[in-house]
């Protein structure tokens, strides 16, 4: 089995006997799934993606260890180039001062347009920050909490908040919200508590590359896809969710539920009122599950619900009768208050059996009670939060249509959407083919010639080749008007249609790349003479 | 069609017991949280015993955060560095972070072992670094063996998600519980018999319940044994910063260090701040292994349970501070060490024997003489009388899956000097109260005997007192 071979080649490098490692490891590299591209490949680019530091000794060592055989044994022979894309970006940051030459990264859906507003807020409540409640210090009862429901001020400000997000459409009862290290946690745990090994999960694609890690890895559950395509703007039909339905039993995999990420990413758009009743007359049709993943919700700038606003899977269920019990929400803090690195994620259910084993499953995961003490405070001041969710959507939505716009004088379009932190870039007409090969070349180039690390349509499970993920929330306006210039002189140069070397290099201009420099950034954060950040903010 | 019920709706894994909670251990906290108590508003609640939390030394590192503001985020010092903290995903944990928990772990044992910062992989919690490193090592039902007795929650963290099995190396009291090697070879033969696979050793070190620590001889015993059988080690060292007595702790990595033959990719080391620092509620757990690729696999799977950088960026400053480590060890140390005298003299007092230890949280406390019959049952019965009457939570022995009934873990770091004082005389006042009860019981026997037809000697064997046995120090007090 090809996970097996990269297991052995790996095991062998180590000297450690394949008998000692398990399949969980053995699954880093297992094949096969969901679609055609390799799912050890998708794994591991979703966790390289996130988290790479490919220059660390034992990444590296495990890494080479795996992208070696992959190379070997995969049909793709460009497979090995989806970590192209970070492992140029991390060597070659682009930085307006030190390096403005270098790889601009648009590849990672981080919210860094609001952090002043938090900031400014810190600054004025030092009590909260101190760790004191009226003047008196509180560490030591938050250095002995534990407790696996939860800070109870915390919650409530936190239920509160979601609450709000949804415009007060949707009441949030703390005592249905479970804690947990983040939505990666929050989404892996619903699984163990809904699916055994081996049953399945319907996702429409295109769809987030981390659910392949999260939702099956340690869990032993897959992913079932519900293609959807450009031709009707992606939206899920009735027809796609049954086809879904019976592909997962020709492969003997019986389905337990569906989830949805509601903004979608990497789409950016939401679900309307007649996809979510057709999703939850199919859950209560099949006696399956509904997860929504709301990770997005406070990215959501379109003016009413009417005019595509979001419609939370919560309020849409309001009414129904029998189902209330089979549908979950999965939120965190990491996209709409941009703090990913608190690790605040959260599991809300109407099930109180969900509720209880996921409170229990938390303990494998529970949020730093320090994090959940200051963020009690942030989310129970509710001037802050109404003013803070009305900018951030604001700047958002500023954003979001400078990036539109400046790629529409290119000629090229975006699905139009209203929420995220990315557009969804339909670059079809730029390939050399219209194939995933195509798709391939055209990313290479994007990556070394324009000096864009974006992501490509592929990597989310994208059934059509062309499309590309592009963030424009984790940067400044200066650096996302330079990344338009450089695709706008890559197109009118037609860049996109030249002939390549073997790398995908043209030969023409190329962004130099320079010494692995990743780790200056890393340890920059813990240099107290150098707070400058190096993403180019 | 109808709703179906839930536990159809739900896996296997969210409706069974696996999460441990309805076992005898869970039933003391939950006594405890109906009557707790409260030195002013609830005197005579349940004083919590049965919680291995180190209080002692809280006010060292309130003392330490007060005076580096820049440590804290939220302070006008630390302000500055919110965005990026804020901002940082990077499953590798801040180096800076790393780094501080390396040294930390030196630290804590003496220098005598050297620990490299890109090993070090965060986890949420000790919890959560046993069940990763369960996931890493194991397949669903293969099997680790484990000597007893042994920490309830590892039944959760090991087994639960992960369909890992436990399986006992017995140890017991003729030798003061320390493990074996035919003790090691009877378990995995055991477990060959049973055809289960075993893929690994699972020892905590400092002992969760004895409070002993391990001497070089069966760490050595040990790791010479899961080289033999090509299995891994995992040593949970989470009690390495509370050894605060002779012999002194061995950690595995030393072991590991001094033997260049060991095979090092078998050997792991599960760490926390929990006990050693007392910040449980930050959920701060580390997987330290020699094994590159389990470094790498645990590392991604870190992201299920990555430690807040708020936290990580405060940490590292403080285990950063030289001195401040240096003086917060020596002082717990002395400390704990402390309690602990002034609680097993006061057991003394009123004969009762605890294991010899010399780290930990914890006594593991001899209540044998006081059972009516060397059975679990009697065991349960005492320790029910203690809850409800004595309003104290200790843990049985059962519920660490101690082969010996009568023994009990009796927590003493998480209560300031008046509780213990409290929690002592409750102590002794049952224990005269037993003494007094046993000998009454007695003296109506024997007036029964003088009195009774010979036909009741029959019976005699059915109610011979069991309150007492002769062994217990208080029967040879009394005659």
């Amino acid at each position: 089995m090809e996970g097996r071979g990269c297991n052995d080649m790996l095991v062998c490098h180590h000297g450690v006997h394949p008998s000692l490692v398990p399949q969980a490891m053995g699954r880093l590299g297992k094949g096969g799934g969901t679609g055609p591209y390799p799912l050890g490949e998708l794994l591991f680019c979703s966790a390289m993606c996130t988290h790479i530091n490919p220059c660390s000794p034992d990444a590296n060592t495990l890494w080479h260890g795996v992208v070696r055989r992959k190379a070997a044994c995969n049909t793709h022979g460009q497979d090995s180039s989806y970590f192209l894309g970070w492992q140029e970006y991390e060597k070659n940051p682009y930085d307006p001062k030190t390096n403005p030459s270098g790889i601009i990264q648009m590849g990672l859906a981080e919210n860094q347009l609001s952090f002043d507003l938090i900031e400014t807020w810190l600054e004025l409540h030092p009590d909260a920050l101190g760790l004191r409640r009226d003047g008196t210090l509180v560490f030591r009862e938050l250095a002995l909490f534990q407790d696996y429901h939860g800070l109870p001020e915390f919650k409530k400000a936190l239920a509160d908040f979601m609450g709000e997000l949804r415009g007060n459409k949707v009441k949030f009862d703390s005592s249905k919200l479970v804690l947990t290290a983040g939505s990666t946690s929050a989404n892996e745990t619903l699984m163990f508590c809904l699916a055994e090994p081996g049953e399945a999960f319907l996702l429409p694609t295109p769809y987030y590359p981390g659910f392949d890690r999260d939702l099956k890895w340690r869990t032993g559950a897959e992913i079932v896809p519900i293609h959807c395509s450009s031709s009707n703007g992606f939206r899920i039909t009735k027809s796609a969710l049954e086809k879904a339905y019976q592909q997962a039993r020709k492969q003997n995999l019986r389905v337990k539920g569906v989830l949805v990420t509601n903004p979608s990413n990497p789409l950016g758009t939401t679900l309307n009122r007649s996809e979510l009743d057709t999703l939850i007359d199919f859950v209560v049709a099949k006696g399956i599950h509904l997860i929504g993943d709301e990770i997005y919700s406070g990215t959501n700038f379109a003016d009413s619900p009417s005019s595509g606003g979001f419609i939370s899977v919560l309020e849409a269920m309001q009414g129904r009768q029998n189902v209330s019990d089979r549908i979950h929400v999965v939120y965190s803090l990491s996209k709409d208050l941009g703090l990913p690195g608190f690790r605040v994620g959260a599991i809300y259910s109407n099930n109180e059996a969900v509720v209880a084993a996921a409170t229990k499953m938390s303990s494998f995961g529970l949020v730093s009670s320090q994090t959940q003490y200051l963020l009690a405070a942030l989310l129970s001041d509710k001037e802050f939060t109404r003013k803070y969710v009305s900018e951030n959507r604001r700047r958002i939505k500023e954003r979001h249509g400078r990036l539109v716009e400046g790629l529409r004088r290119i000629g090229i379009d975006c699905l139009k959407s209203d929420s995220g932190l990315f557009c969804w870039v339909d670059m079809r007409h730029l390939l050399s083919s219209n194939s995933f090969r195509g798709e391939m070349e055209l990313w290479k180039k994007i990556v070394y010639e324009v000096g864009l690390n974006i992501s490509p349509g592929s990597s989310c499970h994208c059934d059509e080749p062309g499309w590309f993920r592009v963030c424009f929330a984790n940067m400044s306006a200066a650096t996302l008007d330079l990344a338009l210039r450089r695709v706008e002189d890559f197109v009118v140069s037609g860049g996109h249609s030249s002939g390549d070397d073997d790398n995908g290099r043209s030969g023409r201009r190329r962004y130099r790349i320079k010494k692995p420099s990743f780790a200056r950034w890393m340890l920059s954060l813990s240099s107290s003479s150098d707070r400058r950040s190096e993403r180019g903010c | 069609m109808g709703e179906q019920n839930n536990s159809q709706l739900l896996s296997r894994v969210a409706t069974n017991d696996g999460h441990g909670e309805n076992c005898s251990y869970f039933d003391g906290w939950k006594a405890y949280d109906r009557d707790p108590f409260h030195s002013t508003r609830n005197p005579n609640g349940v004083i919590q015993m049965g919680l291995a939390e180190n209080q002692l030394c809280l006010d060292l590192i309130q003392e330490w955060i007060k005076n580096n503001p820049q440590a804290s985020i939220c302070t006008d010092d630390g302000v500055a560095y919110f965005k990026e903290i804020a901002n940082f995903q990077d499953y590798h944990g801040l180096p800076s972070f790393r780094k501080a928990i390396a040294k930390f772990m030196e630290k804590a044992r003496g220098s005598r072992a050297k620990f490299d910062p890109n090993r070090v992989v965060m986890s949420g919690g000790a919890t959560g670094a046993q069940e990763t490193i369960a996931f890493c090592l194991a397949n669903p039902g293969e099997a680790f063996l484990i000597p007893t007795p042994y920490y309830p929650g590892f039944d959760r963290d090991f087994r639960w998600r992960t369909g890992v099995q436990l399986l006992p190396i017995h140890c017991d009291s003729s030798n003061k519980f320390k493990v074996t090697l035919d003790a090691l070879e009877a378990a995995y033969q055991n477990a060959q018999k049973n055809n289960i696979t075993v893929k690994g050793v699972l020892a905590t070190n400092p002992s969760n319940p004895l409070g002993t620590t391990m001497d070089r001889d069966t760490l050595t015993t040990l790791v010479s044994f899961v080289n033999r059988k090509n299995i891994h080690l995992v040593c949970d060292e989470i009690f390495s910063g509370t050894v605060f007595d002779k012999p002194g702790f061995v950690s595995v990595a030393e072991i590991v260090e001094d033997d260049p033959c060991c095979n090092r990719d078998l050997v792991h080391i599960v760490y926390s701040l929990s006990k050693d620092l007392g910040v449980p509620g930050f959920r701060v757990g580390i997987i330290y292994s020699f094994n590159d690729a389990v470094v790498a696999c645990a590392r991604r799977m870190s992201s299920f349970g990555l430690i807040s950088t708020q936290t990580q960026h405060l940490l590292a400053s403080m285990l950063g501070d030289d001195e401040f480590t240096t003086k917060f060890l020596a002082e717990s140390r002395r400390r704990l060490s402390e309690r602990r005298r002034i609680f097993t003299a006061g057991l003394k007092r009123v004969g009762i024997r605890c294991l010899e230890s010399n780290a930990g949280l914890f006594c593991w406390m001899d209540l044998r003489p006081l059972l009516k019959a060397k059975t679990v049952e009697a065991e349960l019965e005492l320790w029910r009388v203690i809850i409800n009457d004595v309003k104290l939570n200790i843990s049985p022995g059962t519920s660490f899956h101690c082969s010996e009934p009568g023994w009990f873990r009796v927590c003493f770091a998480n209560m300031d000097d008046k509780t213990t004082e409290m929690a002592l005389t409750r102590i002794r006042t049952f224990v005269f109260r037993a003494n007094a009860a046993a000998q009454e019981k007695k003296k109506r026997w024997n007036m029964a005997l003088r009195l009774s037809l010979p036909r009741r000697f029959e019976d005699m064997s059915i109610m011979s007192p069991h309150l007492m046995s002769p062994q217990s120090p208080l029967v040879h007090a009394a005659t």
